[in-house]
């Protein structure tokens, strides 16, 4: 007996290989971000001459937060949430209050006093690497976070006992309600003495004045209708792709864990899961209140990115149906495949929006489309399924054909002297919608299916025709 | 009054919603938008025949829509003939029911002909002054064809092809749709980005005042003429509505393929029809909504506004509440909406009107899940 003891015991990894198991992909994740931003980012400066291109790698990253936190939901536990952007919401206005009342408190003005690693522009850097203002900065996330899962399991507690489509117009539903009662805050104050004086919590006045002195407290001043203007900017690539890494970290160990299949049985099968034992309640919940954490956290890092407005109308239902936009064309369940989804649903109208800029992309834009193509070829004679690999191909194709089509038709206009008034600019919505309509007809599973990129079954081999699938 | 008035354009609207919610079982987000195309299509028609004073549109359709009808009809008038030729080939007998094509383009292309038809019409009587009236129905019959054609279209060529798909996907192609239709509402060739001023195609004057004056000074209720007509026009078609739901053959159809599809279409019931035709139906209701709400709030914004989103939203509610997939549910649930946000709004406060609604729906959805007058459906194992 004590024998099987000893040799259970051995079959246990010792603590520190466990640790370091555990925690070598956070440093790695760390590394990433600090090379990202102390080597790619001025060098993506000096390319495009500007910091546009870096800019859109933040919303790459700020997008596959959020995509492959609504995978939790939408794609591991199969519940259906269009409230997303709403925990966005939350997350942004509390991280937004912390850091400009706090910027205010210990400054006096809301200048980012930002650390080498949160400047995404040059002239605001002040020499140190980490200040009191980025200290108050990453408290923002966290609380920013944390507020929102508490939002999400107000929301989600109630709510989860519905089931489908009742699901999903409730938490629009919390969403709207939500982006009201934002929008009714009171304007922001710019003035740091008033600042000051104002009541932190407020809700003593209530009672003890009469209403015509009452005062509205911080946590009501959050802009209104306007909304949050004058906020720092601190987001930088490094603080962004360390959340996307530990997002990503979280989620893939969420799906191999005990946790994350219980997630993915509920998704199988509801009621099923229900007889086998599951409180599918419970875990509908965590769901929830861990995609509602990092969606948070997401709303927090928009909410300090430069040129960007906090506004509640802005992250309204629109922005929440974008985010499943990117976790359905990915394929719902697939980590990866939400991230790559994320960021081609970034960058693709971005791409539309200047027709001169598509053109300057055709290299590589056709060196896309050449590689994946080619792979997918190689991997067909060998008798193995890309299809995915086949989707990108067909996708830059098609981009490249529109692109010299259209090319092609405004210079003949011009060439036959009747020039076309026309904006390509205005029609990029118009291809966007129509690619998203191709894209559920052509390859309804999304671009990977329930896989990930290395998922053997993947790129296992064909079935045989006139096999069942 | 007012609550009374568009809480019948939101029964109108939220008909659609539940319609197509009942017989595929997905929330078609593009059916706001088909509200919207209705009230600017109305305002084009209203244009087109001269109803807006300062207006820069030609008298007339704009010159693409004559390009697309007439493409359409030619393509109507080349399939016939070749399904004719292929039948007479075969030695069959030649039906334009049966055909693949050809019936559908036909049926397209007369469709389009009659709406311009409609514009013609309305375009006569608005030229003779005691016609004003007939001309603003013919607009609104015109605006209720038009939508009618696109919807069909974009069921055909969208959501047919995904019948069988799961139905996230079919929720995103109708947000792509949505999408789809906001912008292409914004192009400099359609409606453009700037909000105008519908021309007031329905006569409007205080009918009666009820209450008011007094003590406490509070303001009379005016009933105004256009608001009863709105409402009326939107009663007529919900009674005819029911009529044909509950009263014809077409009706117990579009029932039976909501209740069970598999055996609707054993039974010889040719479904996609019944599809097609709820999608249309739900369509022209949601266009004759728009007509009335442009007459009633003449401020047109451009159609990708947020405005237009939230109204749609709060029809979807109303669907909702109403116990979605109930036809009379809907109408109730409408009315029910419109009321309890012009009453917030008036007695509680005018800024926290849409917390009302969707407080609401939350309300109705934990207390008695599938709505007011919805049917529980036990989950089979």
């Amino acid at each position: 007996m004590t024998k099987l003891f000893e040799q259970a015991r051995l079959l246990k990894p010792a603590a520190p290989a466990t640790m370091l198991r555990a925690v070598w992909p956070l440093f790695a994740v760390i590394a990433l971000a600090v090379v990202l931003q102390a080597v790619l980012k001025p060098w993506l400066e000096t390319v495009s001459g500007g910091d546009f291109y870096a800019k859109v790698l933040l919303d790459i990253g700020i997008n596959i937060i959020l995509a492959v936190s609504l995978t939790i939901v939408n794609g591991f536990t199969g519940q259906f949430s269009i409230g997303h952007a709403a925990f966005m919401a939350v997350g942004g206005y509390t991280a937004a209050g912390i850091v400009y009342y706090g910027s205010m408190y210990f400054y006096g003005d809301a200048a980012p006093h930002a650390g080498a690693l949160s400047t995404m522009i040059q002239d605001h850097h002040s020499g140190a690497i980490f200040t009191r203002g980025d200290g108050l900065y990453v408290i923002s996330l966290i609380a920013g976070g944390i507020v929102a899962a508490i939002c999400g399991l107000v929301v989600g507690l109630p709510s989860l006992r519905l089931r489908g489509d009742y699901l999903a117009i409730v938490t629009l539903g919390f969403g709207e309600i939500l982006r009201v009662l934002i929008q009714q805050s009171a304007d922001v104050s710019y003035d740091a003495a008033e600042i000051r004086a104002a009541p932190i919590v407020g809700l003593g006045q209530l009672f003890s004045q009469p209403r015509a002195e009452w005062q509205a407290p911080l946590w009501a001043r959050l802009g209104g209708p306007l909304g949050f203007s004058g906020l720092p900017f601190y987001t930088s690539l490094f603080w962004v792709f360390i959340i996307v890494g530990i997002t990503l970290l979280v989620a893939f160990r969420l799906k191999n864990s005990t946790f994350g299949r219980a997630f993915l049985s509920i998704r199988e099968d509801e009621t099923a899961s229900e007889a086998m034992g599951v409180n599918t309640t419970r875990y509908k919940v965590w769901a929830f209140v861990i995609a509602a954490f990092f969606a948070g956290v997401a709303g927090a890092l928009f909410a300090h990115t430069t040129g960007v407005q906090l506004s509640a109308q802005e992250l309204g239902f629109q922005k929440s149906f974008d985010i499943i936009i990117m976790v359905v064309l990915g394929g719902m369940g697939s980590i990866s495949g939400a991230a790559i989804a994320a960021a081609v649903v970034t960058i693709l109208p971005e791409l539309l929006r200047d027709p001169t800029r598509l053109v300057g992309w055709q290299p590589q834009i056709i060196g896309i489309t050449l590689l994946a193509a080619a792979i997918a070829a190689v991997l067909r004679y060998k008798g193995r399924s890309a299809a995915f690999l086949w989707s990108i191909a067909f996708g830059g194709a098609g981009l490249c054909v529109l692109t010299w089509l259209g090319y092609g038709i405004v210079k003949l206009a011009d060439a036959t002297g009747h020039p076309l008034d026309i904006k390509l600019g205005d029609y990029r919505m118009i291809i966007f919608a129509l690619s998203l309509i191709l894209m559920m007809i052509l390859r309804p599973q999304g671009l990977l299916g329930v896989r990930e990129v290395w998922d053997k079954a993947l790129w296992a081999k064909r079935a045989k025709q006139g096999g069942k699938p | 009054m007012d609550a009374v008035a568009v809480g019948s354009l939101y029964a109108l609207i939220a008909l659609g919603y539940t319609m197509v919610y009942g017989i595929l079982k997905f929330i078609n987000f593009a059916h706001s938008d088909i509200f919207v195309l209705g009230a600017w299509i109305s305002f084009a028609a209203a244009s087109a025949t001269g109803w807006a004073a300062a207006s820069n549109h030609p008298i007339g359709p704009a010159p693409w829509v004559w390009w697309v009808v007439i493409l359409l009809s030619a393509a109507a008038v080349i399939a016939t003939g070749v399904e004719f030729a292929s039948a007479s080939r075969a030695g069959r007998k030649f039906d334009i029911r049966y055909t693949r094509s050809a019936g559908v383009l036909t049926l397209m292309s007369v469709w389009a002909w009659a709406a311009i038809a409609m514009l013609f019409g309305a375009k006569v009587a608005h030229d003779h002054e005691g016609l004003h009236l007939l001309s603003g129905g013919l607009i609104l019959l015109c605006a209720m064809l038009t939508c009618g054609l696109v919807s069909f279209t974009l069921e055909r060529v969208a959501y047919k092809p995904l019948r069988k798909a799961p139905r996230l996907n079919v929720l995103i192609t109708a947000i792509g749709v949505s999408l789809l239709l906001q912008n292409a509402g914004q192009l400099e060739h359609m409606f453009g980005t700037r909000p105008t001023r519908m021309p007031a195609l329905l006569p409007d004057r205080v009918l009666a005042s009820i209450g008011g004056g007094g003590a406490a000074n509070t303001p009379s209720v005016e009933v105004h003429l256009v608001d009863v007509i709105g409402a009326g026009t939107a009663l007529v078609l919900m009674l005819a509505l029911d009529w044909l739901v509950f009263r014809t053959k077409m009706g117990r159809a579009m029932r039976a393929v909501s209740y069970n599809e598999k055996v609707a279409a054993l039974m010889g019931i040719p479904v996609d029809r019944i599809i097609s035709f709820t999608f249309v139906l739900g369509a022209m209701l949601a266009a004759a909504a728009g007509f009335l709400y442009a007459m009633k709030y003449p401020g047109l914004n451009q159609s990708a506004a947020p405005v237009w989103v939230l109204l749609g939203l709060k029809a979807f509610v109303a669907a909702v509440v109403g116990g979605i997939g109930n036809v009379r549910g809907a109408m109730l649930g409408g009315l029910l909406i419109g009321l309890i946000e012009f009453f917030g709004a008036k007695y509680l406060s005018t800024d926290f009107r849409d917390v009302y609604v969707f407080g609401l729906l939350i309300v109705v959805l934990l207390v008695r899940p599938s709505g007011i007058l919805g049917k529980a459906v036990a989950d089979k194992v």
